[in-house]
């Protein structure tokens, strides 16, 4: 293994989920003659992404673009139509069982919703206790003092061992979650829209909680998220996807200070701002987000983007690098970029 | 479930007197078969206590307010109807408890297998169930009885083969929406094997309903073995229960003698009412969409 491999390196992943219909909702006439048709979700399309050991990528874009079935499916939730996910040089989107397993102990994920992430029948002991039994991580007997330990690392009180999940607050339970996610030691953790589910006054004390984690535990995160704000605080790199496709790649403070992609734009002016002088009218958008079932030609933004050329409805543009000031690598899939 | 859940449940649980009812009187029937032995003046299974001078003796209750042998008369045989009465509880409860708890071992498990992994497994596991249930219970329970002859180790079989659908159905059901849920997509990521996920993640979750489905269908059971037992396909006639003993007496019947089938027809009733009831309550406190 190289020094500068990165951990997680993903190639053309695509996830279509097929549209259950009716089969005479498929049956349609095609040149004279009756063909089935079956419909796909094209929620994830060839999504190219590198993710250095110790870096936060942030994964952002509105909901139903596609970011939650990108992080199931390169943990293994879901098989990928297409392409391949390589942690740490080695392909495992393909593996099953046994062999799959060394990797289970390393990826984890927190999940978005802490009340249904949590079983309601399982005591809190058992819940961060389930990784370490899996993997034969720690003995018996040690279980119970390494839980208590990672109680406490995540601020709960290891009275509460014995305790059901339904008798904790949210952000309690997202502590749960955070806690059994650290359990087998993993090296990437992929969080899920960690702390969309919590009132405004968890958040920031569970954001800090997963930095302060990542910084004891050398972790790399993939962070979900919609909310812009948290991800300028928390990453080092942001992605941005739209309709299952990557338009912008870039690190944080040039992704922030020069938006390229007219997306990330849209996004960047939907941030609720206090100041009324910063908001532009001209960034408003009409339209609604195109259904990821019939993929249109062209660009995927194409429809909604106020400088759209014909061009744009011919062709998708790739992801290819553009000349960045700040020397980090910046990727964009736009034919006619924003620069100002 | 905690000391306090259970709590609540109870004083939820004594709101409705017919539940209460329901509860008592499956208690008393239930006590009332354990200790058979105990409360029945004479062996009905003993040989040497049946004799021919004692055969369709008149309830010797409507004379006398005494506990004694033959206080609800006695049959053909010169059985003591009371005892016989009392051990053809203990074996139609056996009966009910045992082929419930078999058949919801088997329907929750197939129930639970065929909503976990869905796809071609779901399809033929649901597809045997569906058609099963085409064809009426007693039907296939007597098929499988003629051609197995009696005993009440094969009755519970029968009758468990019969109801075994009701709960791979409401297992199915409720493993679907489990299934959904993020923990058990955290149990897949943390690496647990998919059947360790079904048992020890799903399982305890799907249990409310299955419970509630079995004390309904205890009842049911009940009612099968005794339908068999009256039609002679049941249990052996040296060893009757509710049901043979109703067709014991409904060959007396009309000429006089309408004790022999009557009490234990009563008998009958009184389980399966109070089952019935008992089951009923338990269901609207289990089942939270149907709280007020």
């Amino acid at each position: 293994m190289t020094v500068n491999q990165p951990l997680l390196r993903v190639e053309g992943l695509t996830k279509h989920f097929p549209v259950q219909k009716g089969l005479l909702d498929r049956i349609s006439f095609q040149g004279g003659r009756l063909a089935l048709r079956s419909q796909v979700v094209h929620a994830v399309n060839g999504v190219n992404l590198v993710l250095a050991r110790g870096e936060t990528l942030a994964l952002v874009g509105e909901s139903g673009c596609g970011k939650s079935t990108l992080a199931k499916t390169i943990i293994g939730l879901h098989t990928p139509t297409a392409g391949q996910v390589y942690f740490e040089g080695q392909e495992i989107s393909r593996l099953q069982g046994r062999a799959r397993k060394p990797f289970r102990k390393k990826i984890q994920m927190i999940f978005q919703d802490p009340f249904s992430s949590l079983n309601p029948r399982k005591k809190v002991m058992d819940i961060i206790a389930a990784p370490m039994k899996v993997h034969g991580l720690v003995g018996k007997t040690d279980r119970q003092t390494k839980v208590y330990e990672l109680m406490e690392k995540v601020g709960l009180h290891p009275a509460y061992a014995n305790r059901y999940p339904h008798q904790f607050s949210g952000g309690q339970r997202q502590r749960i979650g955070i806690a059994r996610s650290l359990a087998s030691l993993p090296e990437l953790i992929i969080a899920d829209e960690p702390i969309s589910a919590l009132d405004v006054s968890i958040q920031a004390q569970v954001l800090n909680l997963l930095m302060a984690m990542q910084e004891e535990f050398h972790l790399t995160y993939l962070f979900v998220s919609h909310d812009l704000s948290v991800v300028k605080h928390l990453s080092n790199r942001v992605a941005v996807m739209y309709l299952g496709f990557l338009v912008e790649v870039a690190e944080t403070e040039a992704i922030f200070l020069k938006p390229a992609h007219p997306y990330t734009r849209l996004l960047f002016a939907a941030i609720p701002t206090l100041d009324v002088l910063e908001f532009r009218e001209g960034d408003q958008q009409e339209g609604e987000v195109p259904t990821p079932i019939d993929l249109t030609r062209g660009c995927p933004f194409h429809p909604r983007c106020g400088r759209t050329q014909a061009l744009c409805r011919e062709m998708r543009p790739e992801l290819t690098s553009l000349a960045s000031v700040s020397g980090g690598e910046h990727l964009l899939a736009c034919h006619y970029p924003v620069r100002d | 479930m905690n000391w306090h859940a259970l709590r609540e449940s109870w004083s939820e649980f004594r709101e409705s007197p017919a539940g209460l009812c329901g509860l008592f009187l499956t208690t008393l029937l239930f006590l009332a078969a354990l200790l058979a032995p105990l409360l029945s003046p004479l062996n009905p299974y003993d040989l040497e206590q049946l004799f021919l001078e004692n055969s369709l003796k008149v309830p010797s209750l409507l004379d006398n307010w005494a506990y004694e042998s033959f206080m609800l008369g006695s049959d053909g045989q010169g059985r003591c109807m009371y005892s016989a009465i009392l051990y053809g509880l203990r074996i139609s409860l056996y009966v009910g408890v045992a082929s419930t708890l078999l058949s919801a071992l088997i329907g929750t498990l197939a129930g639970l297998w065929a909503g976990y992994q869905g796809g071609r497994t779901d399809t033929l596991i649901m597809r045997l169930a569906d058609i099963q249930l085409s064809f009426p219970a007693i039907l296939i329970a007597l098929v499988i009885m003629s051609l197995w002859g009696q005993g009440v180790g094969k009755i519970i079989i029968a009758i468990s083969a019969v109801n075994w659908v009701f709960y791979a159905r409401t297992a199915r059901a409720s493993t679907l929406s489990e299934k959904e849920k993020d923990y058990v997509d955290a149990a897949i990521s943390i690496g647990v094997s998919a059947p360790a996920i079904m048992l020890s993640e799903v399982l305890p979750n799907i249990m409310a309903p299955i419970i509630v489905i079995g004390t309904v269908r205890i009842a049911n059971a009940i009612l099968l073995e005794a339908t068999l037992s009256f039609l002679g396909l049941g249990v052996p006639v040296t060893e009757p229960s509710l049901g043979a003993l109703v067709n014991e007496g409904y060959r007396v019947l009309f000429s006089g003698q309408w004790w022999v089938s009557v009490f234990p027809g009563l008998a009958l009733m009184l389980v399966v009412l109070g089952i019935n009831q008992l089951g009923d309550r338990l269901r609207d406190i289990l089942n939270p969409r149907l709280k007020r």
